[in-house]
């Protein structure tokens, strides 16, 4: 197994570049230096001395790729590819263009993300897959039918119906929670309430049905028949055969989403004024910060490998036929 | 399961119940009645440096914390200039090539420089900062930081000692510098460097030093402070301790506006030696993030993504509340604390909020102060009467909420870009007057009073020229309407029927939309940054405007980066832009058609690159005059010549409106100036009183919605208990057939 994920590593670092490679081309071919430093310096009284200066203070007054004003190894180096990504493999993100730091943000604004997708996936993941095997356990019977109905009619509806219904309905008729925002620690619970509510119940329609789906394939399996034959109960059938078989495609799913938890969700966070990660990219594009820009995308490719590979993992903890070789 | 529902439940309502008698309230218990004021921001302020932040959004803060020599008169309209920290307004002293004083009443062509010296009062300090504490020998204490004393400094608040000192002459000379530093990219130093005598110069030896300073340092180390005190402005200069002199190029009237801005704030050397320490950018402490200045407030916590917030400096002199406003102000109760020093309130909570719906729920809830009104919520906010005149709504009447309405000193158009051969003014004399004629023809087809009821909710008025309302230069009335356009009917300014419109069409060579010539239909160009399916109804709306007489439009969309690309270049026909004052003199706004400042031929403001030499030689004129009759009727002139030209469809002026709940007093919007916190007073008994009349918890529909779950769980829990029954009962039977 050791061999099997330091392979899989090596094959990152090869991903890695090549998405940072593909990021830069298609921000730059969008923006120009020049535009970057018209967007940071404002749209009045921008002279080309004013931009000439931002981009030497900035490092983006060297070629894209290749300099050919350069000799020997600079060609490649001293350029604006290689100043900027190399140092990213370190994990060192450097500054924005608004210069602040880049690291420092990401590590602020992890832990409100955090806050709020762990509790929805897991609740989440908890109540989808609760939900999915009373329909699966009930099958063709009206708890079925109707359930199906219902996650049908949840999923027709927009994601935002949700929200403002909720913050309308919770937060502003009941008074019961506050309609946005967010503090640290304990006092976080009151602004995490609703979004996690509104989060799960979001969520219920599409998870819900897709997992009926898995659990009734299993059940139609001949280890099942086998099993009740045997005289198991139902639940026994259920709980111990059907839904531990059932985990793998589960898992292809939720293992892979994990990692991903650290980038927020965009909508939530900001209708709840949640200060999380998922608004800094498209905050980012908005301000042609190829600082962030290339940051998030790098994190997010990293997470997305190590998603993969934690999927991996858990499949031979699920199913002892997986093997490595 | 249900043991542990009830638990939950139980968990959740003792939380909620620990937030008192209101549970949705957003703020720390601990902050319940106290003197704080609660406003709200949707974009992350970028600057926080004075010699950078450019934006009305980051004045919010900054103005706050800085204090520049003069700012404008709270209540009096038009905008007036007082002292801020100076002792007064400096009154400039020109003199020609020779050194040679000039009368102020001379000719400005003879004016080879301006001189003015700025004396502020003695007495005023900075607020508490980390940048002066200094140890019992007067040494300071956080300078010099190494590895290990920076280990667990990650804010500003992890420097415990803070001191202050006495705000000096040198302080704004340093600001100055700060303008022209390679490091600090401040975006007015390009129009600096044309007025301050030597600020180029000074530029200049600071980027061959930065060069310097870059080249030695090694790969990965954070090159030194750039020492500006190693070099000298030679137009800026520190008269004595509290007096400084600045020399400018020629005669810049409009200069002493700048000295209201943040631009020309004060920043102690202290904080730029502090701040500029190996390993404090890294961890976002910078200027830019953490200011010092000596204004009424302090910046005590800076999260751009959450909240900023800004406490009362424990320094601040006090300022009197003004004594004089307008003639409206003293029935209005705006004059009852004159004289009382400010600031009346202790600390200011700014929250983020990006989206309008929680932003507008919040403020009718009362954890707002103060709300503009989006369009979503306009139509419950405001009735707008058969005049045109904004009143509240009944809901927001009985909310005891207050409008304020305020024409902003701004301007959005439509220009035709002047170097265009259909819409532009090159060309001959024929030539030009027919593309004279078909702007005329489409500034009266475009009808933006329509424009302003249907996109903006009637908040804004037309434009009948370049200057908004509370300029100097702006006419109101019948002798403001801008003939071209309006005709004067029984006294009111009507809008010009089309068919005065095709008139003008017809003579400029399109009768009917088509080309007399070729017979082809005239197709347009507009550029824009609009395409989404938001922007759909008002590009069909442009479309509209221009089929009313027949012509074409083509619309053009492209990103903001494209756009101001092909502006910058003049390879546009049309295009909406707008301009908000940077001052309030209507050279802010006419050199926005002064032909040498042409955006593609100079890079310049005059985006529409309209050139028309007496306009020229007026605005010449005009910008060096005193505000009087004389100037009165040299800009009179001069929109004139614009009406006639029409380099521009006028657009509108957007008027502002603000809500502010009745607990929230000595409220007066201003346009030019943000720094008015400091005047305003709180009633926090009230706003405690109704806040938990507007929020009381409703706890019945969570008990009922509850119950419903537990309920609806009862039918499937009796149905598996009779499938368990039914598995089981075969299995006896067979097993007891087999017995048998």
């Amino acid at each position: 197994m050791t061999a099997y994920i330091v392979r899989r590593c090596l094959y990152a670092v090869l991903i890695l570049i090549g998405v940072n490679l593909i990021t830069f081309w298609l921000f730059f071919k969008v923006n120009t230096p020049d535009d970057m430093a018209r967007m940071q310096l404002g749209a009045k009284r921008v002279t080309a001395e004013a931009i000439t200066r931002w981009k030497a203070e900035h490092g983006y007054d060297k070629p894209l790729i290749f300099n050919a004003e350069a000799a020997g190894m600079s060609r490649m180096t001293d350029t604006l590819y290689f100043q900027k990504s190399l140092e990213m493999f370190r994990f060192n993100f450097g500054q924005s263009d608004d210069g602040r730091d880049i690291s420092h943000e990401i590590q602020t604004r992890m832990w409100p993300s955090l806050a709020l997708a762990l509790p929805v996936f897991l609740i989440g993941l908890a109540a989808y897959i609760s939900f999915a095997l009373l329909m699966a356990f009930f099958r063709a019977t009206y708890i079925d039918f109707w359930g199906v109905v219902l996650c049908i009619a949840m999923m027709s509806i927009s994601g935002l119906f949700y929200i403002i219904g909720g913050q309308y309905l919770v937060a502003k008729i009941w008074s019961l929670v506050p309609i946005s925002g967010y503090a640290p620690g304990i006092d976080a619970a009151k602004f995490l309430f609703l979004p996690v509510l509104i989060g799960i119940i979001g969520g219920i329609g599409s998870s819900a049905r897709w997992y009926r789906t898995i659990f009734l394939e299993e059940v139609s399996r001949d280890y099942v028949r086998t099993a009740r034959a045997k005289g198991l109960a139902e639940t026994t059938v259920f709980f111990r055969h059907v839904l531990k078989n059932a985990m793998i495609p589960i898992l292809t799913g939720a293992v892979v989403a994990i990692p991903l938890l650290f980038m927020g969700s965009l909508i939530s966070e900001s209708f709840f004024g949640i200060p999380g990660l998922g608004s800094y990219t498209i905050e980012a594009i908005q301000a042609q910060d190829f600082g962030v820009v290339r940051s998030m995308v790098f994190i997010g490719s990293v997470l997305y490998i190590l998603g993969l590979l934690l999927t991996d993992i858990s499949y031979t903890l699920v199913d002892p036929r997986v093997r490595f070789e | 399961m249900r043991v542990f529902q009830l638990v939950m439940l139980m968990g959740f309502y003792a939380l909620l119940g620990g937030c008192g008698n209101v549970w949705n309230d957003p703020y720390p218990i601990a902050e319940r009645g106290g003197n704080i004021l609660y406003s709200s921001f949707s974009e992350r302020p970028k600057h926080l440096d004075p010699a950078q932040s450019y934006t009305s959004d980051e004045s919010d803060f900054i103005s706050q914390i800085y204090e520049p020599p003069l700012q404008y008169h709270y209540l009096k309209r038009p905008f007036k200039l007082i002292p801020a920290t100076a002792t007064a307004l400096p009154r400039p002293r020109f003199y020609d090539a020779r050194n040679r004083e000039l009368p102020a009443s001379g000719d400005a062509l003879n004016v080879a420089y301006s001189v003015y010296e700025v004396r502020i009062s003695p007495g005023i300090r900075y607020a508490p900062h980390p940048a002066f504490a200094t140890d019992t020998q007067g040494r300071p204490l956080y300078l010099n930081l190494d590895a290990a004393s920076m280990r667990d400094k990650f804010r500003l608040r992890d420097f415990p000692m803070t001191g202050t000192r006495e705000l000096t002459a040198d302080d704004y000379v340093y600001q100055i510098k700060r303008l022209a530093s390679p490091r600090v990219n401040s975006p007015i130093f390009g129009h600096m460097s044309e007025y301050i005598v030597g600020l180029k110069a000074y530029s200049d030896l600071l980027v061959v030093e930065e060069k310097k300073l870059q080249a030695a340092r090694k790969p990965g180390q954070v090159p030194p402070m750039l020492d500006l005190n190693r070099f000298d402005i030679e137009g800026v200069t520190s008269v004595d301790r509290y007096t400084y002199r600045i020399r400018l190029n020629g005669k810049y009237p409009q200069f002493i506006y700048w000295l209201a801005m943040p631009f020309f704030a004060p920043i102690p050397i202290e904080a730029d030696r502090f701040y500029g320490q190996p390993g404090l950018a890294q961890r976002n402490i910078t200027l830019d993030w953490y200011p010092v200045g000596t204004g009424p407030y302090r910046l005590t916590e800076n999260d751009p993504n959450s909240r900023m917030v800004l406490e009362r400096n424990v320094h601040f002199r006090g300022e009197p509340y003004p004594s004089e406003g307008e003639p409206e102000d003293g029935p209005a109760g705006m004059l009852a604390e004159a004289g009382k020093m400010g600031p009346f309130i202790d600390k200011v909570v700014f929250t983020r909020e990006k989206e309008g719906i929680p932003y507008w729920n919040k403020f009718l809830q009362g954890y707002y102060d103060r709300s503009g009104i989006s369009s979503d919520s306009f139509d419950s906010a405001v009735r707008v009467g058969s005049t045109g005149e904004a009143s509240l709504s009944p809901e927001m009447e009985s909310h005891g909420i207050r409008l304020k309405t305020s024409v902003a000193t701004s301007s959005y158009y439509l220009a035709f870009n002047w170097l265009d051969p259909v819409v532009g003014g090159a060309g001959d004399g024929l030539q030009r007057e027919q593309t004279r004629k078909l702007r005329q023809a489409i500034s009266i087809a475009v009808d933006f009073d329509e424009y302003i009821s249907i996109f903006a909710n009637g908040r804004g008025i037309a434009g009948q020229g370049p200057i908004p309302p509370g300029i100097f230069g702006f006419r109101d009335g019948v002798e403001g309407v801008n003939p071209v356009v309006y005709e004067n009917k029984d006294g009111n300014a009507r809008r010009r029927s089309l068919e005065v419109a095709k008139k003008l069409l017809a003579e400029a060579g399109y009768p009917d939309g088509r080309h007399t010539r070729t017979g082809l239909p005239l197709v347009l160009y507009l550029d824009t940054t609009a395409g989404g399916p938001g922007d759909k109804a008002r590009l069909d709306w442009y479309r509209k405007q221009f089929e009313k007489i027949n012509i074409q439009l083509d619309i053009r969309s492209s990103d903001w980066n494209r756009f101001q690309e092909k502006i910058r270049k003049g390879n546009t026909q049309m295009f909406f832009l707008g301009w908000n004052a940077d001052y309030p003199d209507p050279e802010n706004f006419l050199f926005l058609l002064y032909g040498p400042n042409s955006g593609a031929k100079a890079n310049g403001e005059n985006k529409a690159n309209y050139q028309n030499p007496e306009f020229d030689r007026l605005f010449e004129r005009m910008n060096n005059m005193e505000n009087g009759p004389e100037r009165q009727a040299v800009i009179d002139r001069m929109v004139v010549i614009l009406r006639e030209d029409a380099p521009w469809a006028w657009g509108f002026h957007p008027k502002d409106y603000g809500l502010y709940h009745d607990w929230l007093t000595n409220v007066k919007p201003n346009q030019m100036a943000r720094n008015g916190l400091k005047f305003y007073r709180l009633d926090t008994a009230l706003r405690e009183q109704k806040r938990a009349e507007w929020n009381r918890p409703m706890v019945w529909p969570l008990t009922l919605v509850i119950a419903l779950l537990l309920l609806s769980a009862w039918p499937a829990l009796r149905s598996w208990r009779r499938r368990e029954r039914q598995v089981a009962r075969p299995a006896l039977q067979s097993a007891a057939g087999k017995r048998g």
